[in-house]
């Protein structure tokens, strides 16, 4: 701890009436401090700190009123998700049938989750309205100065300045990542498949029916999922490896004492990541077209004959063996880039002594780089692991996920789990199945970077360098 | 001895030749398909019959599916304002995360750290509707506020790389400006930020290229709203089925103009990408 922490600890030799936790709030306050967790800020209006409780009760007030007018229906909604379906009824006068609107379940589910959402920040205001009411019953007890409302204002540029410099970017996080997410981890668990469209139909609640649908053996939903799952993770091992490998190879070839013109290799390969990533992708695609230039040349070069075409695309296994490639070219650059700062600050001591002891270069990169590196870049390495089982645009933009098949469910045979998450959503408004993947996609990804990550010297000792 | 390294130096030029000739053909056809005089799409050859400057004149002659001088704008627009919001909220939550201790720090980490394990676009509609149900999707503008927003909202989460950096500055330089009676805010923008150019161009140069890659929200967000398209809708439309024969020319004209800055840029600030990723400041 640094010197200002010092600092503080003599000021108050014992904890800060602020520290205390909601527990110990709720066990040591007096009657005024519970009651704050009712009627928020009434221990700060008690203690004369007008501003700070007039904040909390407005804060109560808007809570209160959002839900009697709209949110305590909105819940009881969300169990249901809609009782009464859009009918058509026939208009006498103008002799149609029109529309008579039903309950919408996507919105049912929607309104109820951002309910839910608000009620937790109901709660957490609640929680903060009763330490705030303890520390000024602490302080008052004490005899100790009660912060005014310029004190709170001042406090935001030292201690609480994390609430300030947070506030926005959570906001931001909460609206478009935890509500969204929510929301579809929900589906995953109602029938809103392409046949229970809203407003024109009613879904429900199915329980784990999906997942089960999706993992038992027999369904072609089951003989779609494990293959493009054993594929998800074949491509990712060989992305994120041949990548760091050849990247890696590349900035030692660079890098080594007799390469001349250092600066001008290393601009050739970077030239290609200047370049925007779908640009290349979706030129990548037409250069290996089946009447691409890659085609042509080889027509040419009489390998195969004028009217035929090396099937990149159209051909399973090739298909995979070219995206591969094409990643390499990629992706390889990238690594170039990260690896050779790093590989420059190995120490050149442990490849001199190295060499003294008569290692061949083999040996060296083998026994002091690739472990050096390794223990760098394992982070790194895991990063990019993950980002390719989530790799979309590689393969949406490259192949599409074809060629297609009818053994699969809306699937083709370089379909990763994300792109077919996408093609279930987007094209056949699956939206529970696809909420499915996601979810299955998490836990994959999960099990497998906690077990990892945790373990890297960056995660457990992040102070190493302060 | 002698001649066996210069062998060995012979033979890693001539691979590292041969590698960066595989790594710029297909940028080099690219530029030569781009100035080809002949239309339509594929050709039985490479190297065109004539060459013409038509299919960069013509790109800027708006037709009523093809408008790449608006398309160029609109992006640019959604990228530098989307660039300067998200680039705010990385470098705050970043400081926070690295600089700052609270009780929230570890839990939010790890929220964050689990977050990021969710398919990007699996909430995607979800976003969709939320945004549908705020009315930004009334019209193209509106919709270009939603886009921006969502390029912009969930930045935060990507504080990673930041905070990294920021670890590596000593501690001692924001002691000694404590002692001096800075506050912590202070010290944020008058000690870390300037310390900080390397991370901040990286995190100022992904955020900007962002809005120019995406294709699957931007698409999602703008429909068939071709006017308000950013340019990688816009460059994908043309290799469609209907209109790839008439704009595969024009298309690759497209790519090289967007590329031209968005590689200048990254060339300019490509020493500030490795020690970000290195993330050496020498306190």
């Amino acid at each position: 701890m640094g010197l200002f922490q010092k600092k503080t600890k003599v000021q108050t030799p014992h904890r800060r009436p602020s520290d205390a936790s909601v527990g110990e709030a709720l066990k040591k306050g007096n009657v005024l401090t519970r009651l704050s967790l009712i009627i928020f800020g009434l221990g700060n209006l008690a203690g004369k700190q007008f501003v700070r409780g007039i904040v909390f009760l407005a804060i109560e007030a808007a809570y209160i009123w959002y839900m009697i007018s709209f949110g305590a229906k909105s819940l009881v909604n969300m169990t249901t998700l809609g009782t009464v379906e859009q009918t058509k009824v026939y208009n006498e006068s103008l002799g149609i049938y029109e529309y008579a609107a039903g309950d919408n379940s996507m919105l049912f589910l929607l309104y109820g989750v951002i309910t839910i959402v608000l009620t937790l920040a109901a709660v957490f205001a609640a929680c903060m309205s009763m330490k705030s009411a303890y520390c000024t019953q602490v302080r008052k007890e004490k005899g100790m100065h009660i912060p005014t409302f310029m004190d709170d204002l001042r406090s935001v540029c030292e201690e609480n300045l994390h609430t300030v410099m947070l506030a926005f970017p959570i906001l931001g996080i909460l609206i478009f990542t935890i509500i969204p997410l929510v929301f579809m981890i929900l589906i995953a668990f109602t029938s809103y498949d392409h046949e229970h469209q809203p407003p024109g139909n009613l879904f429900t609640w199915v329980g784990l029916d999906n997942f089960k649908a999706m993992l038992a053996s027999g369904s072609k939903l089951a003989a779609t999922f494990w293959p493009v799952l054993q594929w998800t993770l074949i491509w990712a091992v060989f992305a994120t490896f041949s990548c760091f490998l050849l990247g890696m190879l590349l900035a030692l070839l660079i890098n080594r004492k007799g390469t001349k013109f250092k600066g001008f290799w290393r601009f050739m390969f970077v030239l290609s990541i200047a370049i925007p990533q779908f640009v290349s992708l979706l030129s990548m695609r037409t250069i290996f077209n089946a009447n691409g230039p890659v085609n042509v040349i080889l027509r040419h070069l009489g390998v195969i004959g004028m009217t035929e075409s090396v099937p990149f695309f159209t051909d399973p296994t090739l298909a995979k063996i070219t995206i591969i490639l094409i990643n390499i070219w990629i992706g390889v650059p990238y690594t170039m880039l990260s690896t050779t700062g790093i590989l420059q600050n190995i120490p050149a001591e442990l490849y001199e002594a190295a060499k003294i002891d008569g290692a061949t270069a083999p040996i060296i990169f083998r026994k002091i780089t690739l472990p050096y590196m390794l223990f760098v870049m394992t982070p790194n390495l895991i990063t990019s692991f993950t980002g390719n089982i989530n790799n979309f645009n590689v393969i949406f933009l490259l192949s599409g996920g074809g060629p297609d098949t009818m053994d699969y469910y809306y699937a083709g045979k370089t379909d990763l789990l994300v792109t077919w998450l996408y093609r279930l959503t987007i094209t056949q408004k699956d939206y529970n199945l696809g909420a499915v993947i996601g979810i299955l996609v998490f836990i994959i990804l999960a099990t497998l970077s906690l077990l990892t990550y945790r373990r890297t010297g960056s995660y457990k000792d992040e102070g190493a360098f302060q | 001895m002698k001649a066996k390294r210069a062998i060995v130096n012979t033979l890693c030029h001539i691979l590292l030749a041969v590698l960066s000739i595989i790594w710029v053909l297909p940028i080099f056809y690219v530029i030569l398909t781009s100035f080809r005089k002949e239309s339509g799409s594929y050709k039985s050859y490479i190297w065109p019959r004539g060459f013409t400057l038509d299919n960069y004149k013509n790109l800027f002659q708006p037709t009523s599916q093809i408008n790449f001088g608006r398309w160029f704008l609109n992006t640019l627009i959604i990228a530098l304002i989307s660039t300067v919001i998200a680039a705010f909220f990385v470098l705050c939550v970043s400081y926070c995360m690295s600089r700052l201790r609270f009780k929230m720090r570890k839990p939010f980490m790890n929220i964050a750290l689990i977050l990021g394990m969710f398919p990007g676009f699996m909430s995607m509609i979800a976003i969709y509707y939320i945004l549908k149900g705020l009315g930004m999707l009334e019209t193209g503008l509106l919709k270009q506020i939603a886009l921006i927003m969502v390029y912009s909202g969930g930045a935060g989460l990507g504080f990673y790389m930041a905070k990294g950096f920021f670890d590596t500055i000593p501690r001692t330089i924001d002691e000694a400006a404590y002692i001096d009676g800075a506050t912590k805010w202070d010290t944020f923008t008058k000690i870390t930020i300037p310390l900080s150019k390397p991370i901040i161009t990286y995190t100022l140069i992904t955020t900007f290229m962002g809005p120019w890659v995406d294709y699957i929200f931007a698409k999602v967000i703008m429909g068939q709203d071709t006017k308000y398209y950013t340019i990688a809708i816009g460059l994908w439309t043309m290799l469609e089925k209907e209109y790839v024969e008439t704009f595969y020319t024009q298309f690759y004209a497209g790519c090289v103009l967007i590329s031209i800055p968005i590689s200048i840029l990254f060339l300019l600030t490509q020493r500030c990408y490795v020690e970000g990723v290195s993330g050496a400041v020498k306190g």
